[in-house]
């Protein structure tokens, strides 16, 4: 510790030491989540914590703000070392972490959620109106952000609450402040507005510390990086020092490059043809064929009816009008169980809820979708033998990090977790398989998996629909892609197209000029679409 | 957690399970006490078969509600359907209606129609459920009310009374020394346990109780999900109808309406978790056992109603209890005897324990 505070003072007094973690090491059973940790933060710089699923930095993070104690180290904070943390300990020291879920008050007002903590704090039997708004409206000063203090937090955009809770953290005189992937359901320009407020925050003495998969926005924003993998400590690099190359190479080990896929089927019937579909208030119009072989990408802003036609093709969604044949028959896909009769998987947009019983084993996740085919008799015996088979075919196919297969699946990390869907639908033996943003969320060693693993079932003639936000994902995978805009198909790239390099940046001009041919009253009309209204 | 062993033995299939682990404890302690406590007058012969004769027409409705359970709902018209059906079958026996049958017809066709209309108004309340998307409380709710008004209608308010001997002498006949009421409700628990935890059906139950909207993304038939439980738990409610006619030879509206509310803590207690997807049959067998036993041992101390439903409650809140940290403690115990298995906070949540 006094080491540590020498080292604090030697660096001058512009950044001074405010937390350091010494030799912390803590471990889950056999499971080391941390082994042998030294780190340290300082104030006026923003600090990016790397590394893939399961590394060991939110364990970290838990450990500084309480919520952990360690096995084995310190954590020092301005000056006083703690072998046992309390969560209320921390927070007194002006730590402050703001999770992925930010935990707000939905059904209260900004001014509320910001200064409820802080007067908690004081213990004051009344609350004073007056001082709410008072709080609130000096916290958001001083990000110089303007918000309305009396919405309910409900109405608000995720940005917006991204934006209360680090000024619920400020109002808790946070000088400490962790954020845990803060930008990954942010769009663009509003990803600029938080990064914004985070060097402001760098500049009025903070030390900032965020997680982050996105490397571009950590090469933007973070002054130094440090890599973790398995529970170690890789190092701490300045940021101008790494490239994304060398970054990925740090997290995960090994060179990362993802294989450009090119189509070798010798197929050019369609497996299925989309004719003028349409449903209204989600897309219309759609046509659309996918040959066996094809991975065809889908790229679009929110509300542009991809996830929506991929929902009809699951039989969730039925179109008003239009036809879908496969393999030349027109067929109505119904319910999804009509879908997989026709050789239909749909990986959805959220594992978590959707894809995933997190509460079951990786076993049972992989049969739930056939287990029909796993049951005989009358009476309808489940075969737990061959469900222990499947399991295990589909753990090893995949390369599913798993202790055994029946760990329960909420327990496995993201990109396992998305294996064991892949693996779940496999099992049908599908034709075509709809991905809907399979790589959200997801470390880019599994990502790499996942590339691989749908480009080898491409290969074997399968069709694939990726719908994703992601350009290079898109632009590295697919043999064709479509642009979609206001629910409608506004360009087709095929093969020749996606060969020149520039193509990325063309299409990113597309889809931020929503097609380029909205006219003004379909641009406005599109911003206030929610489809998640939609669907319901 | 979960144990989907292809070769589940009888000792792990209890003992896997932190809530069965603190069911059986508490069941153990119980019979202990009252061994102690009231030696023969609790496990005298005739006590034993008393017990025996009252179990079924109650453990009927338990199983039923934790169908419910199962699929995260709740099915407040067991007891209505069962008088109802049970009253219906009562016109019957008594020739009031279809007078020109002879005896034995009679009991067959009485027996037949009572689980047929059962099963009905089962799938009725399935149906509001599933098309309307109506929550279960809500819809079971209103059939209750049905159901009853219509038992009203029937009987305004009166027993039906007069049933043949050879149909009520079903309801005191034992095999040995066994009531065969109580046999075939094990019959019955053993049925529905193997249907749940080894067939196909009894897995998308599971799934579609824990969580509808992956179920949905896996195929699986939610709105037959729903139709399918509901129907059988009316089928369910005619075994029960038909048990209490059968013993106490009447039929009429309100009959056992303390049942629905004493099986929410029947379930609760057996482990059924109420927002879904978890809990046992044996759970549902164990605790029925061990409520009446209470039962007994409130009669044998000559309680009051109000202190039995005290005693109940203060039983319930202690199972909850156990249930919460008999994961942990069980893991202290082992502790000396584990290497390399620390318990995390996951580990202890009473929520975990897997059925699958």
């Amino acid at each position: 510790m006094q080491q540590g505070a020498q080292a604090a003072l030697k660096d001058g007094a512009a950044k001074p030491l405010l937390v350091e973690a010494i030799g912390i090491t803590k471990t889950f059973g056999a499971f080391t989540a941390l082994d042998d940790i030294n780190l340290m933060f300082k104030g006026g710089e923003i600090h990016c914590l790397a590394g893939e699923n399961g590394s060991g930095k939110s364990t970290l993070v838990k450990i500084i703000a309480g919520t952990y104690t360690q096995d084995k180290g310190t954590v020092v904070i301005n000056g006083r070392s703690y072998k046992e943390l309390t969560p209320a300990q921390s927070m007194a020291e002006g730590i402050q972490v703001i999770y992925q879920d930010l935990s707000l008050f939905e059904h209260m007002t900004v001014a509320e959620n910001i200064a409820l903590g802080h007067l908690r704090e004081e213990r004051s039997a009344l609350i004073n109106w007056q001082q709410v708004r008072a709080i609130a409206a000096a916290q958001l000063e001083r990000i110089g952000v303007r918000l309305d203090l009396n919405q309910e937090l409900r109405e608000a955009s995720i940005s917006t609450k991204q934006l209360v809770a680090i000024c619920r953290a400020l109002a808790m005189n946070a000088r400490v402040l962790f954020m845990d992937e803060p930008t990954t359901a942010l769009s663009g320009r509003e990803v600029d507005r938080l990064l914004e407020v985070m060097s402001e925050l760098k500049k009025a003495g903070l030390a900032i510390i965020f997680i982050s998969h996105k490397l571009d926005e950590v090469f933007r924003i973070a002054d130094v990086v440090t890599v973790f993998r398995d529970g170690r400590k890789i190092g701490d690099f300045p940021s101008c020092d790494l490239n994304a190359k060398r970054l990925s190479y740090y997290m995960t080990g090994k060179e990362i490059s993802y294989p450009k896929y090119q189509r070798i089927s010798k197929a050019q019937d369609n497996f299925i043809e989309i004719k003028d579909l349409c449903k209204k208030d989600m897309y219309s119009h759609i046509n659309l064929g996918i040959r066996p072989g094809d991975i065809l990408g889908c790229i679009g802003l929110l509300g542009s009816g991809r996830t929506e036609l991929a929902l009809s093709l699951f039989g969730l969604n039925q179109p008003d009008s239009g036809k879908i044949l496969i393999e030349g028959r027109e067929t109505a896909l119904k319910s999804p169980s009509a879908s997989m009769e026709a050789g239909i998987a749909l990986l959805p947009e959220d594992r978590s809820t959707e894809g995933l019983f997190l509460e079951r084993s990786v076993a049972v996740n992989s049969s739930a979708s056939v287990i029909g085919k796993l049951s005989h008799g009358i009476l309808g015996f489940f075969d737990f033998v061959k469900e222990r088979t499947l399991a295990l075919s589909g753990i090893e196919r995949l390369n599913i990090k798993t202790t055994s297969e029946r760990k329960l699946a909420g327990e496995l990390s993201g990109g396992n977790q998305q294996k064991v869907v892949i693996s779940k639908w496999l099992a049908t033996k599908p034709r075509l398989f709809i991905m809907d943003n399979p790589t959200v969320g997801i470390d880019i060693g599994s990502k790499a998996e996942i590339y691989e693993q749908a480009q080898s079932l491409a290969r074997q003639d399968m069709a694939v629909l990726l719908l994703s936000d992601e350009i290079e994902e898109l632009t590295a995978n697919c043999s064709r892609i479509a642009i979609f805009a206001h629910g409608q198909i506004v360009e087709i790239l095929d093969e020749e197209r996606l060969k020149d390099p520039a193509i990325g940046s063309y299409i990113a001009a597309v889809v931020a000029a929503g097609g380029k041919q909205g006219t003004a009253q379909d641009t406005a009309a599109a911003g206030t679409y929610n489809p998640k209204e939609g669907r319901a | 957690m979960s144990k989907i062993n292809a070769t589940p033995t009888p000792i792990n299939y209890i003992t896997g399970d932190a809530n069965l682990n603190a069911l059986l404890s508490v069941f153990v302690l119980t019979a202990l006490i009252c061994a102690l406590a009231f030696g023969d007058a609790m496990y005298s012969g005739a006590n034993l078969q008393s017990m025996a004769f009252q179990i079924p027409e109650f453990g009927f409705v338990a199983l039923g509600m934790m169908l419910a359970f199962l699929v995260g709902g709740i099915d407040l018209s067991i007891t209505a359907n069962a008088c109802l059906s049970g009253i219906v079958a009562g016109f019957i026996l008594t020739g009031s209606w279809l007078p020109g049958l002879d005896e034995g017809m009679r009991i067959a066709v009485a027996v037949v129609t009572a689980l047929g209309l059962s099963t009905l108004m089962g799938l009725f309340n399935g149906l509001i459920i599933a098309c309307f998307a109506v929550s279960s409380l809500i819809a079971t709710l209103g059939t209750m009310t049905l159901y009853s008004g219509i038992g009203m209608a029937l009987t305004g308010g009166r027993s039906v009374v007069g049933f043949p001997d050879s149909f009520t002498a079903g309801g005191i006949a034992c095999l040995g020394e066994v009531p065969v009421i109580f046999i075939a409700f094990v019959i019955v628990m053993v049925l529905m346990a193997i249907l749940l935890e080894r067939t196909g059906g009894g897995r998308r139950l599971y799934l579609f109780g824990g969580n509808p909207v992956a179920a949905l993304f896996s195929g699986i038939n939610n709105f037959r999900m729903n139709v399918a439980t509901f129907t059988a738990i009316g089928f369910l409610a005619g075994l029960s109808g038909l048990t209490i006619i059968m013993r106490v030879n009447s039929a009429k509206v309100g009959y056992g309406d303390a049942y629905v509310f004493q099986s929410l803590i029947v379930c609760v207690i057996a482990g059924i978790h109420p927002a879904g997807g978890r809990g046992k049959v044996i759970g549902i067998g164990i605790t029925t056992l061990l409520m009446q036993m209470a039962a007994s041992a409130f009669t044998i101390l000559q309680l009051s109603p109000y202190t039995t439903k005290l005693i109940w409650g203060l039983m319930l809140v202690l199972v909850l209890g156990l249930t919460r940290d008999g994961r942990r403690l069980l893991n202290a115990l082992r502790a000396p005897f584990i290497k390399n298995k620390t318990l995390t906070d996951k580990d202890s949540n009473p929520g975990e324990a897997d059925n699958g």
